[in-house]
């Protein structure tokens, strides 16, 4: 038997390495959004997030940034949208329609897993190529198109974890009180929700915040689009055409919009987890 | 019987087909002996039933009838196959795969594996308690009231007037009649397990199906579901699967006990528990294995 001493010396070791662990990570993500506030607020101004870029704006004269914040919003609002769409009856089907082992079920999250990894500029060349293909220019439907790609695996993935973890009990529980499994899907819907906020906040996370997928597929404008067919502008582009200028002032509005970016992705976690809370009330 | 034994002798060339014979004979023996059936038609009638679950045989050849309006406990050693036989009464084996159903089961003589057998009215039949209480992620009343629901009853009153009902019946409107809407989680395990008890009697079955329904509960509360089961059994056929014999010789009316996926005897309780046929019986009642 080890000795007392040594045990509790063990303990320390490994106490002091996860706080380090911890500590070096959570100052260095918090530098990170020093660095944002620090150059991006003096450049902020309720023009940047009320007008959109007026003629000299490139050059650091008037005009805002509402254009990007609009036409991201947009994108996401569409994306997670078109994507829950079609990841629910994904999910639901591999995990409730198919055997437990069925080979489908295990194929489909395998190549989601590989699509997972796979570098959002793919994503946008193939968006791209779809694009060209279809006959479409660069658009806000291009757009929405190639995120709902990017964040597809994400949702699938994240909601098909928690679906796997419903009891099967539950399961039995309602098929046993003579509801088919169409019926079944209510409760269990119930009982995964706070997985689905979770994955929704995912990949809203990873699809407000790329820049590459629509680089080519999005484009880039002024003005705020009123239909599906015209080019929009979005934060993360903003932020990587504004950050090349060689213009101090241009480049401290990128900041800005980083600033206003980061600040869309808190308000939308807290939104998430305010109602995570609310949904998981009920969960067993 | 006796001309059985007779036939038996005369044509037994091998060992196996010896013991097909014997198990044969004693099917037979189970069928003729019981006089519970005289009172109490039987509700549920299992005939030559054989499970594979990845070719591990799990159940074999099962002959059996379950009594109408009575508690049945089937008893007997860990894995000797008493879940797998409640969950083919109600086709929810059918849901895993590699699994192989030969044989039939009759509920009120429809065969529940034949062709065009609706699924769904076959499990109405029959309530579900499991060894876990397992209430769905809603409230007190949406839990009672899913049944219903899901069976085409939309209105508010009717709902209300039934969750009252099954509530009562119970044991458990008394104690959550101020909190219906309170999630089904807040409630202690053995209200779970009663709630689950009226989830299922919501849906006016004619059998209540009990897999070890009181072993993860407390004594008192364990007490109450089985002074709910010998209320109810005026109205339903209770099958229950248990691991306590003392449970099994306070409540029942009908003992079933397998072993190794084989229905060693079956018969009323008073003669099973005073007058065990087998050998094995009296062992294990003897507690030489549990």
């Amino acid at each position: 038997m080890k000795h007392v001493r040594i045990k509790r010396l063990e303990e320390k070791i490994f106490k002091s390495l996860m706080m380090a662990a911890t500590l070096i990570i959570v100052v260095s993500l918090f530098m990170i959004i020093v660095a944002v506030v620090k150059r991006g607020l003096p450049a902020m101004s309720w023009d940047m997030v009320s007008k959109i870029p007026g003629g000299g704006f490139y050059i650091g004269k008037e005009g805002g940034l509402l254009n990007a914040i609009v036409g991201s919003l947009y994108i996401v609002i569409g994306s997670i949208s078109l994507g829950l769409s079609f990841s629910l009856p994904i999910v639901l089907y591999i995990n409730l329609y198919l055997p437990e082992k069925s080979r489908l079920a295990q194929f489909t999250r395998l190549s989601f897993d590989v699509l997972f990894g796979i570098p959002s500029i793919v994503y946008g060349a193939f968006g791209f190529t779809l694009m060209v293909y279809l006959g479409l220019r660069s658009s806000l439907l291009a757009g929405i198109l190639t995120v709902t790609i990017l964040i597809i695996p994400i949702l699938i993935r994240s909601i098909d974890e928690v679906m796997r973890r419903v009891p099967k009990e539950m399961k039995d529980a309602a098929l046993s009180l003579g509801a088919t499994r169409s019926e079944m899907i209510k409760p269990i819907l119930r009982q995964v929700a706070p997985g689905i906020i979770t994955a929704i906040l995912l990949s809203v996370g990873r699809g407000i915040g790329d820049a590459a997928s629509v680089l080519f597929t999005a484009g880039y404008t002024d003005s705020i689009p009123t239909s599906l067919s015209q080019p929009v502008a979005t934060l993360p582009l903003a932020i990587f055409f504004q950050l090349s200028s060689p213009i101090a002032e241009v480049q401290d509005r990128a900041y800005a919009a980083a600033l206003i970016l980061t600040f869309i992705v808190l308000i939308l976690s807290l939104a998430g987890r305010y109602y995570s809370r609310k949904f998981s009330k009920n969960k067993i | 019987m006796n001309t059985n034994v007779l036939r038996v002798e005369k044509f037994i060339d091998s060992p196996i087909e010896e013991l097909q014979v014997k198990r044969e004979i004693r099917n037979q023996q189970t069928l003729d002996a019981e006089s519970i059936f005289s009172t109490h038609k039987p509700h549920i009638s299992v005939r030559n039933l054989n499970v594979y679950l990845t070719k591990n045989h799990i159940l074999k050849n099962v002959c059996l009838d379950i009594p109408d309006k009575a508690i049945t406990c089937i008893i007997g050693p860990s894995g000797c196959g008493k879940t797998t036989l409640l969950k083919t009464f109600n086709r929810l084996l059918k849901n895993s795969i590699d699994v192989k159903i030969d044989g039939d089961v009759l509920v009120d003589g429809e065969n529940i594996h034949g062709k065009g057998v609706e699924i769904e009215n076959i499990r109405k039949k029959m309530g579900l308690l499991s060894q876990r209480p397992c209430p769905l992620p809603m409230s007190i009343f949406d839990n009672v009231a899913y049944g219903p629901r899901i069976h085409g009853i939309r209105r508010k009153k009717t709902l209300k007037i039934m969750v009252e009902k099954y509530l009562m019946e119970a044991g458990l409107w008394d104690e959550v009649k101020d909190r219906l809407k309170s999630p089904a989680t807040s409630l202690s395990i053995g209200q779970q397990q009663r709630l689950c008890l009226a989830r299922g009697l919501a849906v006016k079955p004619e059998i209540i199906l009990g897999d070890e329904a009181t072993s993860a509960l407390d004594p008192i509360s364990s007490k109450k579901i089985e002074e709910l089961f010998v209320k109810l059994k005026d109205q339903y056929s209770i099958v229950l699967v248990t691991h306590t014999l003392r449970q099994a010789k306070r409540i029942a009316d009908y003992v079933v006990f397998m072993y190794l996926g084989e229905v060693v005897e079956a018969g009323p309780a008073s003669e099973f528990f005073n007058n065990p046929k087998e050998k094995l019986t009296k062992e294990y009642l003897d507690g030489y294995f549990s």
